[in-house]
């Protein structure tokens, strides 16, 4: 049994080694702030011209995150890459002959490259908070107000759980293309296209980014968006739900197949 | 020590690895031979854990692969080149190697020197060439400084130079008394560096036999002669009591007789002679011939000499009935 921290370490050496890391990271913080700066300040002109449902149940923390809809698409990116490439390069007979316990391997991988993304999400959430509430001016909100520091810290932690489902999803499919050409449109089109359609709406709403991008709202059904049947909590624990599955998914695949 | 018992892997109704049980002792190496798709790396695979066997097990010195602590430091393997990532440079590829095993960063650099890859330890090795891919396998394999080391193929995509040197290479670590394992599927390539056989064909274990016996057994020499006078040939090699066998060309192959002797005998008779030489059998003629039965991908014009032979399993019985003589508990016969 190979020690988990030299395990740890050498997955850590291997994040920090290749320039994919670099840029998905970059482009999730970059993204995500710029696209919730961008409309801060837009709403912030055009607040009056607001319909008046969407004025009563305007949410402006929630309105910093909405270049997560963007951002959570290069943590996908970052997710599937540290999985993937191990099978497209051919690396991971390499990897799991010097660590045959292919648990450690993979939960080692998982937990730098988890712990990475979660690092990087809070950076980003606090970051675009400040920053939006900043352009906002007067219709923005204080850190110290009601369930904001919540909403904020949630925001983070929604997009490491982003990342971490999707190394879950690479380690099934064991492919980089096939991961992302699944991952991407569901997200980006499927998950938005089904929730705003009125028969799939109630499935929709327990699709992983539906459910866990509650916790990032401090109003209840900010933005006069869908009501649903859970909390923010309640949605976040739906969301981990998933990203439970994807990785009991991805490990008994690497148990059982030949690498 | 590596001991196979009974090994066998199915894909689905295909046997790629049948009943293969052998040993690879230390101090030599050991050629691993058998056509394309015989199964030597799907049988490589398994010995590291890999590939689960459908049935029968792998044992390095003694234990499963799975139980070994760090086993870069036992056992280091080359199964194919660039199973690295191709972004990360050479050194940084090691060194994570290296850390999941506790392997101190400073052996890295010792062994991208050893194989020749000092000067490009930091470039990115998805510029490298087949053969400087296979300089950093074989790096990756000696990095834990093994007892046991397995290569597949490892000459190939090396330039002639490279090959001398893997062959030096290999010989010099089974002199420190080390277990070297190397695949191949050419007998040429075999008989200048292994000491030791193992051939298999579809699976099967066709033969266990040290290299010495093996050509012993198998490089027959004979003299090839031809003449205007065939048949009165014939008839005075029978009159002295010599056996010829006709060849489709027109020739007559005798065995054990000296070619002074035989041409002293047409001179007397005033037999006029074309041809009297001396012939060998090529070693990979005799592991063609050992393997014709067993080969998965025939070519499909195939020539007089390549024709299967009605030998198949039978030509692997008697070498491995010697080993399992030598060994107390070799292997049977399949």
């Amino acid at each position: 049994m190979a020690s988990v921290s030299a395990v740890l370490n050498s997955e850590w050496t291997k994040i920090r080694t290749v320039a994919s890391t670099t840029w998905t990271l970059i482009s999730a913080f970059v993204v995500t702030v710029a696209m919730g700066a961008a409309l801060s300040a837009l709403l912030n002109a055009q607040f009056d011209d607001l319909p008046a449902a969407e004025q009563a149940t305007f949410d402006p923390t929630f309105v910093s995150f909405s270049g997560m809809v963007l951002g959570q698409l290069a943590m996908v990116v970052f997710g599937v890459l540290v999985v993937g490439t191990e099978y497209s390069s051919g690396m991971i007979r390499t990897s799991l002959a010097a660590v045959p316990q292919r648990g450690s391997f993979l939960f080692s991988k998982i937990a730098v490259a988890g712990a990475l993304a979660l690092v990087v999400g809070l950076a980003t959430s606090f970051v675009t908070f400040f920053l939006s509430q900043a352009l906002l001016g007067e219709h923005g909100t204080d850190i110290g107000a009601e369930n904001v520091l919540r909403a904020v810290f949630g925001g983070g932690v929604y997009m490491g759980l982003i990342a971490v489902f999707s190394m879950g999803v690479a380690a099934m499919l064991r492919s980089s293309m096939l991961s992302l050409g699944i991952l991407m449109p569901f997200f980006f089109l499927v998950s938005q296209i089904l929730s705003a359609v009125p028969g799939a709406k109630s499935v929709a709403r327990y699709f992983p980014d539906r459910a866990g991008s509650k916790i990032m709202q401090v109003l209840p059904d900010a933005m006069n968006s869908d009501p649903a049947p859970y909390g923010p909590w309640g949605g976040l624990g739906i969301m981990v739900l998933w990203v439970v599955a994807a990785l009991i998914g991805g490990y008994l695949v690497l148990r059982k197949r030949d690498a | 020590m590596i001991e196979l018992d009974g090994l066998t892997k199915r894909f689905g109704n295909k046997v790629a690895v049948d009943d293969l049980s052998c040993r690879v002792r230390p101090g030599m190496v050991t050629g691993f031979l058998g056509p394309n798709g015989a199964g030597k790396s799907t049988t490589m695979r398994m010995m590291l854990d890999l590939d689960n066997p459908t049935s029968g097990s792998v044992r390095i010195d003694g234990k499963h692969y799975r139980e070994l602590r760090e086993p870069l430091k036992h056992i280091g393997a080359l199964l194919e080149a660039k199973a690295m990532h191709g972004g990360r440079s050479a050194y940084n590829n090691l060194l994570c190697l290296a850390q999941s095993n506790r392997i101190p960063a400073s052996r890295v650099s010792h062994v991208l020197d050893m194989v020749g890859l000092g000067a490009v330890a930091k470039k990115k090795s998805k510029g490298f060439s087949l053969g400087m891919g296979q300089r950093l396998g074989i790096a990756a394999a000696l990095l834990g400084d093994p007892e046991i080391l397995m290569f597949d193929e490892p000459v190939n995509g090396l330039d002639p130079e490279g090959i001398h040197w893997i062959r030096n290479l290999m010989k010099a670590l089974a002199a420190e008394g080390r277990t070297i394992f190397v695949s191949s599927h050419l007998m040429s390539e075999m008989a200048l560096t292994a000491d030791h056989l193992i051939v298999i064909g579809q699976g099967r274990l066709l033969a266990d036999t040290s290299m010495a016996d093996f050509i012993h057994e198998n490089s027959r020499s004979f003299v090839r002669m031809r003449s205007p006078q065939q048949e009165r040939l014939r008839d005075v090699l029978h009159g002295a009591g010599i056996v010829a066998a006709e060849t489709g060309d027109g020739a007559l192959e005798i065995d054990g007789a000296a070619p002074e002797a035989l041409g002293e005998l047409a001179a007397g008779h005033g037999i006029v002679l074309h041809e009297l030489s001396s012939q060998r059998a090529s070693l990979e003629e005799a592991f063609m011939q050992m393997t014709a039965g067993a080969v998965e991908y025939h070519a499909h014009s195939e020539r007089e000499g390549a024709q299967p032979p009605p030998v198949g399993p039978h030509w692997g019985d008697r070498w491995t009935g010697q080993a399992g003589a030598g060994s107390g508990d070799g292997p049977k016969g399949a």
